[in-house]
């Protein structure tokens, strides 16, 4: 079958990262990093701790500013306004409009605690995207549903285990319909029966076509659920590939060693 | 956490025999003295501050609805409420100039902060009152001696009353600043974070997230300055500020009844700081919201070991 010429033309990448490097204070933490995310694929990171994983995905919705390298999101560089041979700083309201497409689910949850989990997932809409409350709380019902948690929308996040707090969290960022979601290290503290349902709902999110980037220890996920595997050590990315491949046969030292460690 | 299929907790279907504790204490004949001892002594104090003839029962009663006297109250309760509003919205905004990433905002606020709490209220409350003699007149116009659009005199402006507003609320601004800020401080910095990354813009995250949190460090310490303001009006007479003391004071020197006044206007305060109070702990539990959810889940959980014991 020939198919048209533009048909076999790559899609460009949901995430562009190049050449990213970033310092705190005299110590370099990323030194030179480029990765590809395509469109509805899942990349996961690892790497032992301090090597620089929350950072690199930090940098990808500017919670953190880079030093020098580019990223991009959906075509859109984050950060700046390319303007000529010069870069500019974008305003406040541009950097929030940037972020809107972007979800992040982090170790510690970070609900709002003041708020019941239905709440919780309403409240990016509400405030940021100004959509009417009742709108809000029948797609936010929705949501919860999707995490499974639909009887416990009026809990506020002290009366849920930790695994119901993350499932919330993922709602919460879900509501917002972004293009890409970040998670870093999503299940690390939770309690080891409560890992499995966090990771099912991210299955779905995945199965589902959601572009992700997943900072993680479980190696079961990466390798079924990952397009992308990449071992991040010392700031720079020392190996990469197809999960299977790289799990069943690592290239280098430090990567065997690392898995060594954590399987 | 629930049990597992099939276990019970009723003993009698287990077929276990029921163990009533019905324990008896031992005797305490030293907390029985210590209450009589103190109860008498209070019986005691009542009737000689009852009987005494010299503290006028009688005028106390009369005066303690006269008008001049609930005119003063009103002007007490204004001057509290207006002044603890104003000095709020002076503290948040003191708050947020220290923990802005501008060095002359940050340099303001601690300036502001350092100045009104390192010198007398006393001093500032009649520095205000005397302010047209350091500048007679204000206006609005060109700064640095430019030209004048509207223009005011001094005296004018400052009656006792606003001269009374001045002093309390920029005073208590001061300590409000301090208060927000250990507020504001103590939310989870991960907070603003996940508010940032849902694309909230800053004026955003302090209104929706950070403040309400704040709120819960920031009720106890203001409910205290609220009371303790309710009082501290009390210096306005020192300018004359027609509240609760000052119109007390007026009386006093008209029918030398001084300490009975004094009573009156005690019982007036007291009355103020109850009911202070009382609201205080509603306020408290509001913003308690999401925390209280965790203290009762311990409380529920630690049930087994509180029973009887309490
Ligand atoms: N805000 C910061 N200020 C200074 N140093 C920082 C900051 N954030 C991170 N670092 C340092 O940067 C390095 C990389 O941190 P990062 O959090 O990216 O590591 P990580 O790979 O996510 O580790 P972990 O697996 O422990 O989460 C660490 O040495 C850390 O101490
Ligand atoms: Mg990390």
């Amino acid at each position: 079958m020939a198919l048209p010429a533009f048909e076999t033309v790559p899609a460009p990448p949901m995430v562009r990262i190049r050449s990213v490097r970033k310092c705190f204070g005299s110590v370099e933490v990323l030194k030179g990093i480029s990765l590809d995310v395509p469109v509805g694929g899942v990349v996961c990171v690892v790497g032992p701790s301090g090597s620089g994983k929350s950072t690199l995905l930090r940098c990808v919705n500017r919670l953190e500013t880079v030093d020098s390298g580019r990223i991009w999101v959906d075509g859109d560089l984050i950060g700046y306004a390319e303007r000529g041979e010069r870069l500019h700083h974008l305003r406040p309201a541009q950097l929030c409009a940037q972020r809107q497409d972007i979800g992040m689910v982090f170790q510690r949850f970070h609900l709002f605690p003041h708020r019941t989990a239905l709440e919780n997932v309403m409240e990016g809409p509400v405030v940021v995207k100004g959509v009417p409350r009742d709108v809000a709380r029948k797609r936010a019902m929705e949501l919860l549903e999707r995490v499974d948690l639909a009887g416990r929308a009026g809990h506020y996040p002290a009366q849920l285990s930790g695994g119901q707090q993350q499932r919330v969290a993922i709602a919460r960022s879900l509501a917002m319909d972004p293009k890409l979601m970040l998670f870093d290290e999503p299940t690390s503290a939770l309690d080891p029966e409560l890992v499995q349902e966090v990771l099912a709902v991210m299955r779905d999110l995945a199965a589902s076509g959601m572009t992700m980037m997943v900072v993680t220890h479980e190696m079961g996920f990466a390798r079924e659920v990952g397009d992308n595997l990449v071992f991040i050590d010392g700031g720079v990315i020392v190996e990469q590939g197809n999960p299977r491949d790289v799990l069943a046969n690592p290239r280098h030292e430090r990567f065997r060693a690392f898995l060594g460690q954590v399987l | 956490m629930t049990g597992a299929p099939g276990a019970t907790r009723n003993s009698e279907a287990a077929g276990e025999p029921h163990l009533p504790i019905d324990a008896v204490r031992p005797p305490r004949p030293g907390r029985w003295i210590a209450a009589a001892v103190a109860l008498f002594a209070m019986v005691w104090l009542l009737y000689t501050i009852i009987v005494n003839e010299n503290l006028h029962w009688d005028v106390i009663v009369e005066y303690l609805t006269d008008g001049r006297i609930l005119g003063g109250l009103w002007v007490t309760i204004q001057l509290t409420v207006l002044s603890m509003v104003i000095g709020l919205a002076l503290g948040i905004l003191a708050a947020v100039m220290q923990l802005s990433g501008s060095p002359v905002l940050r340099g303001a606020s601690a300036l502001y902060t350092w100045f009104f709490r390192g010198t007398p209220l006393l001093v500032q409350l009649i520095f205000w009152f005397n302010i047209g003699l350091v500048f007679p007149s204000f206006g609005i116009g060109v700064p640095f001696d430019g030209p004048k659009l509207v223009e005011w005199q001094a005296n004018e402006l400052i009656t006792p009353f606003t001269a009374a507003l001045l002093g309390l609320a920029i005073n208590e601004g001061a300590y409000m600043a301090e208060i927000v800020r250990a507020g504001i401080r103590s939310v989870d910095p991960g907070q603003r974070e996940a508010a940032e990354a849902l694309g909230m813009t800053h004026r955003q995250v302090l209104r929706r997230v950070v403040l309400p949190q704040a709120m819960r460090v920031i009720i106890p310490p203001t409910g205290n300055q609220f009371i303790s303001m309710l009082k501290t009006t009390s210096m306005v007479s020192v300018i004359a500020g027609a509240e609760l003391l000052t119109v007390s004071q007026r009386i006093y020197l008209g029918n030398f009844e001084v300490i009975a006044m004094l009573i009156v206007a005690s019982i007036w305060y007291i009355v103020l700081t109850t009911i202070a109070s009382v609201g205080q702990h509603f306020i408290e539990r509001r913003f308690e919201r999401g925390h209280d959810a965790l203290r009762t889940k311990v409380r529920r959980n630690l049930r087994p070991f509180g029973k009887g014991s309490v």
